[in-house]
């Protein structure tokens, strides 16, 4: 396991985050977060970039392309995008970018609201490993993490924080 | 554990495989189907009302006994999920050319099929196909049962779980009437099991004795006479259909009798909560086990448990084909 040095600071990133977001991001752009540690980082970059930035979250569950290995997990949850998708500039949210498959299966089910104008990414640490053509528009934190662990985002009342387990498929 | 005593609907992890009756069922699993039909219903909001899980999977639904509202049902669920939807009208096919009913499945398992949804008059044919799947290595293949004779109809009674808990968040504090023809209904009988199994303290049947199963008091319910009696402080009022054909055979004595004890009315109504939800699986006998007032009133919730339906059947269908 990484020693705790070694493990981001998700509050300290996420300001990073949005530093970076600040001067790019559209006015009006919608920020979709993916469930759950994309739906918080979603909920708190909407509040701290300047526009009237609509929120919406999604779960990617029916859209993952594991299902026919591993089922469908419990605990999905309902998407609710509450603005029009057609023609809208979204921002993509996701705590930790790695292989890039929710990702894709998260562009997968927005194209089933509508046709978007532009689709951005926003991720809090990207940690490579990625098994498709994926890349983050903006990025809070560059990682390297081996492949035997998986970086998790935690909430504490409205504080992020990440830890680090092992991965489930490991 | 041995196949011989394990649940024919689950696999050896404990894991819904097959889904035949409510009776049995652990309560996690029936909840876990209720969890996962919530995102579903979101689908229907959409502009595009598919997701890809069952994308190149074929749901063959084989009914041997006419339900078009059942079977429409099925088929929206499964398209919705993208699978690929084969409707064998049985009755009028192979087996009334002699052909043995597992000889017809085995016959579809050779055509790839992945999902049969099954009606049939018999109690117990959906089981006899599951039975006969896994004893012959083909677990891969599932069976839902879309209602089998007086026995059971889990899809219903799920959706009719659904329905309350959307309305009414618990089961533990709820007074539940289930009101007519309970003799005839595997509707009724689906939704005792699953209300009990789900912590529900009181579940009532209300109807006359000739349309009360004897020793129905077996299945953990309060049995009601007098329908006035029945609905006092009730939070949940479901209405079975009366079916025309049991006129005939001396069970009663009119419609416009039965309408006068059992039809549920405004007046009758108002001795439930005010916050009572009352729910038909459908078709609706208008004035004679319902009245237009209600069943077009505020409390009634007929038209959401349909909706409900379609999510609770792309619930049961993903999960199955996932294990």
């Amino acid at each position: 396991m990484p020693q705790p040095s070694q493990i981001p600071d998700a509050e300290a990133t996420l300001a990073a985050l949005a530093e970076r977001m600040r001067p790019a991001v559209a006015f009006d752009a919608a920020f979709v977060g993916i469930y759950s540690g994309g739906a918080w980082i979603a909920d708190r970059l909407a509040q701290m970039i300047p526009g009237e930035h609509p929120v919406g979250h999604i779960d990617v569950s029916f859209y993952r392309d594991d299902f026919a290995r591993s089922g469908l997990k419990s605990g999905a949850k309902r998407s609710a995008l509450p603005f029009d998708v057609e023609g809208a500039t979204i921002i993509l949210v996701d705590d930790v970018l790695y292989t890039g498959r929710s990702v894709r299966a998260a562009i997968n089910e927005l194209f089933d609201y509508g046709r978007p104008a532009r689709v951005e990414l926003a991720v809090l640490v990207d940690r490579g490993g990625r098994e498709l053509p994926v890349e983050a528009t903006y990025c809070g934190v560059r990682l390297a993490v081996a492949r035997s662990l998986s970086l998790v985002l935690a909430k504490d009342g409205e504080r992020l924080s990440f830890s680090v387990e092992k991965a489930a498929d490991a | 554990m041995p196949d011989l005593v394990r649940n024919p609907q689950l696999n050896a992890d404990g894991e819904l495989t097959h889904l035949l009756t409510l009776e049995g069922l652990p309560a996690p699993v029936i909840t876990n189907i209720l969890d996962i039909a919530t995102p579903f219903v979101g689908i229907a909001e959409r502009e595009v009302k598919k997701v890809p899980l069952l994308r190149g999977k074929a749901v063959f639904n084989l009914f041997f006994e006419n339900s078009t509202r059942t079977r429409t049902t099925f088929e929206i669920a499964a398209k919705r999920l993208s699978a690929d939807v084969i409707n064998l009208n049985i009755g009028v096919s192979s087996t009334t050319k002699g052909e043995t009913l597992l000889d017809t499945v085995d016959n579809l398992v050779a055509m790839d099929a992945d999902i049969f949804v099954v009606r049939h008059a018999q109690s117990g044919a959906p089981h006899l196909i599951a039975q006969h799947l896994n004893a012959h290595g083909r677990g891969h293949v599932h069976v839902v049962n879309a209602g089998d004779g007086r026995h059971s109809h889990p899809t219903q009674g799920l959706l009719d779980l659904y329905t309350i808990r959307h309305y009414k968040k618990e089961f533990h504090n709820l007074t539940v009437a289930i009101v007519g023809d309970v003799l005839h209904s595997r509707v009724a009988r689906s939704l005792i099991h699953g209300l009990t199994t789900l912590g529900t303290p009181e579940v009532r049947v209300v109807g006359p004795k000739t349309l009360l199963p004897s020793k129905v008091e077996s299945l953990g319910v309060r049995v009601f006479h007098d329908m006035r009696e029945g609905l006092k402080g009730c939070d949940v009022v479901v209405m079975l259909r009366l079916q025309n054909e049991r006129m005939n055979g001396a069970l009663l004595p009119s419609a416009g009798e039965y309408f006068k004890h059992y039809g549920l009315t405004p007046d009758k109504l108002a001795l439930a909560r005010p916050d009572v939800i009352v729910m038909h699986p459908g078709p609706m006998n208008r004035g004679v086990e319902i009245d237009s007032a209600v069943a077009d009133g505020e409390r009634a919730v007929i038209l959401p448990q349909v909706t409900f339906g379609i999510a609770v059947r792309m619930a049961v269908m993903s999960i199955i084909a996932g294990n």
